[in-house]
């Protein structure tokens, strides 16, 4: 059989650099994202700085916002509490219900056929813009909260930190049930199968073994559930009622930051443009922080097998 | 935990290896095995009645004009969303093409060369999770800043579609270098074995067997960012009339759900539920699909 000499020719330096250039053009690209991020804080801090001047870190703890020409004051305090504890009664709420349902679904409580169909349901239901929700929110929720609260003599006026916290459980349920089933499912079945061998029940299992296994995935589905919970925006802008005031009842109008946003940005003028993009800037340094910790707790936390 | 230890007597009959129906263990059990069940009924109870509704009244209120008619004037009946529907593909096609060749290639350089020899793609792997967790109004308050603040071109539908793929653009690294990261190793050490430059090797190689699944991803974040209202809100604005450039403001259905839904009127109240509809059957569908789409593997 003849063969073909191997070839000796080399590459020319058109080639190189053409090879060169590509893996540039990617590493390019690559960096362009890191640029991206350092732009969004950077250019929201800089047109936020009027303010900054302007009200200093008092921003942060002043509870009036009065956009009227000739004596705007703006402090973000009562949409920096609406924001925590939205966020924080949907967490209460959904975390429980989250992680119960995500059990039901990796373990082997239903036939396997079914369990699929319903973990195909609860990503989907991730995928409803959070826009629907609002409108089921008003036309829905809140007629059934007054109905449900008139049984008791509760007078409720609809758009309120309840509605509001409500349905951002309900957003971010699907949330925490798909990264808790995803990181239980994903265990190794020796785990399960040690330890029903060594006589443990199976709620045994699940709270001895297999949940502390899959702690990380577990937390970190949590914490992302809530940086998603903090700056949801429409859903919570169209039930939580818009009022700039720091209220304890559940059942009063409360406003969030990004709400703030939603309602104000586009017809804002000078300084309240600013204010805005102060109180922004509060809610992307709120965020971060709950999002580089959700990173540090999964490494941290993270079992190897 | 004392229920799951025990002494013998309290887990067996006495005699028998059959363990007992009442013992704390067993009742535990039956108890949690209930409550996991109380938690999956609570929590598809409000899921299910949100797709219900959405149905219902959007069934109701869908008829032909809906996508031939523009909107009504506030307090008259009838019209449609025409212009929203043809606007929310707009943004959406606008962002696509932004954000999927920056994405592709990004991951590209994540998956193909980043981990050569320094820690870069670390840190850009640690920015793609930090940019995904961004809120997606701060997404539409960036982009208010560069494109639309006095001083600016103002609102505009490139406005809307430049901010809508600032958020797709982490769903789409992740899902293309993903769907790299699956591609044999093996190939591409063939396809260097039989004399190909990396970009050959990349380009017509490995890119092409990653293509279906980068294709999936892509589709996802399309139907994320279709649903997506807060980043539009200040940027596209909303516009009662028919489409005319991208450089004019530009109405879309969610920004339409938004509007209309906070009206007193019922003509825009119905034509709100229409557009939900619209919204959640485009969103639904297209994640249907794509996941349909990558039970076919490749390799």
């Amino acid at each position: 059989m003849p063969s073909s000499p191997p070839s000796k020719r080399q590459r020319t330096p058109f080639e190189k650099g053409l090879d060169r250039l590509f893996e540039g053009t990617t590493m390019g690209f690559a960096l362009f994202i890191l640029l991206l991020l350092l732009a969004i804080g950077l250019l929201i801090l800089v047109q936020a700085w009027p303010a900054v001047q302007r009200f200093g870190l008092s921003f942060l703890w002043t509870s009036s916002w009065n956009p009227v020409e000739g004596r705007e004051v703006f402090g973000v305090l009562p949409m920096v509490y609406g924001t925590l504890v939205s966020s924080a009664i949907a967490l209460l709420l959904a975390v429980p219900l989250g992680l119960g349902t995500a059990l039901f679904l990796s373990e082997n409580f239903i036939p396997l056929k079914i369990r699929t169909v319903l973990v195909f349901m609860v990503e989907l239901l991730a995928a409803i813009p959070s826009v629907v929700y609002g409108l089921w929110g008003i036309f829905v929720l809140i007629p059934a909260l007054k109905w449900f609260l008139g049984l008791f003599g509760v007078s409720f006026a609809g758009p309120s930190m309840l509605a509001a916290s409500l349905v951002l459980a309900i957003m971010i349920l699907p949330i925490i049930t798909a990264i808790s089933r995803d990181s239980l499912a994903a265990l190794p079945p020796e785990l399960r199968q040690g330890s029903y061998g060594l006589g443990a029940t199976r709620w045994g299992t699940i709270f001895r073994v297999l949940i502390p296994a899959a702690i990380s995935g577990i937390v970190g589905g949590v914490m992302l559930a809530l940086g998603r919970a903090m700056g949801e925006t429409m859903a919570v802008t169209m039930l939580i009622g818009n009022s700039n005031t720091i209220n304890p009842s559940l059942l009063a109008p409360s406003n969030t930051i990004s709400s703030l946003l939603a309602n104000q940005f586009a017809e804002a003028k000078g300084i309240q443009v600013a204010s805005l993009m102060y109180a922004a800037f509060v809610l992307v340094i709120l965020t971060l922080i709950v999002n580089i910790l959700a990173d540090w707790i999964v490494r941290k936390l993270q079992a190897k097998y | 935990m004392t229920t799951i230890s025990g002494k013998p007597d309290d887990i067996f009959d006495a005699g028998s290896l059959k363990a007992k129906k009442s013992s704390s263990r067993n009742l535990f059990n039956i108890i949690m095995t209930g409550l996991a069940g109380l938690c999956i009924l609570l929590a598809l109870i409000p899921l299910v009645l949100v797709l219900f509704y959405v149905f219902v009244n959007g069934a109701n209120s869908l008829n032909l004009d809906l996508f031939t008619q523009l909107p009504p004037p506030p307090g008259s009946a009838g019209g449609g969303i025409s212009n929203a529907i043809m606007g929310t593909l707009i943004v959406v096609a606008i962002s696509t093409v932004i954000s999927v060749p920056i994405g592709v290639l990004c991951a590209i350089w994540l998956s193909e060369f980043g981990s050569d020899d320094t820690s870069i793609d670390e840190y850009v792997r640690f920015g793609v999770n930090i940019l995904a967790g961004v809120p997606s109004i701060i997404a539409g308050v960036f982009i208010y800043g560069i494109m639309v603040r006095p001083g600016r071109p103002g609102y505009s539908a490139l406005a809307g579609g430049v901010a809508l793929a600032v958020l797709m653009l982490p769903t789409i690294i992740r899902t293309a270098d993903e769907a790299l990261k699956i591609v044999p190793q093996e190939i591409r050490w063939a396809a260097l074995g039989v004399g190909a430059s990396k970009y050959q090797t990349v380009l017509k190689v490995v890119l092409p067997a990653a293509i279906p699944a980068i294709l999936t991803g892509v589709t996802l974040a399309i139907a994320r960012a279709a649903g997506e209202t807060a980043p539009l809100i200040f940027t596209a604005l909303f516009s009662p009339f028919r489409f005319n450039g991208i450089t004019e403001p530009i109405a879309t259905l969610a920004v339409l759900v938004y509007n209309f839904a906070i009206l007193p009127f019922r003509a825009q109240q119905e034509l709100a539920w229409a557009a939900s509809l619209i919204l959640v059957l485009l969103v639904l569908l297209t994640s249907i699909i794509a996941r349909f789409a990558t039970r076919q593997k490749t390799y």
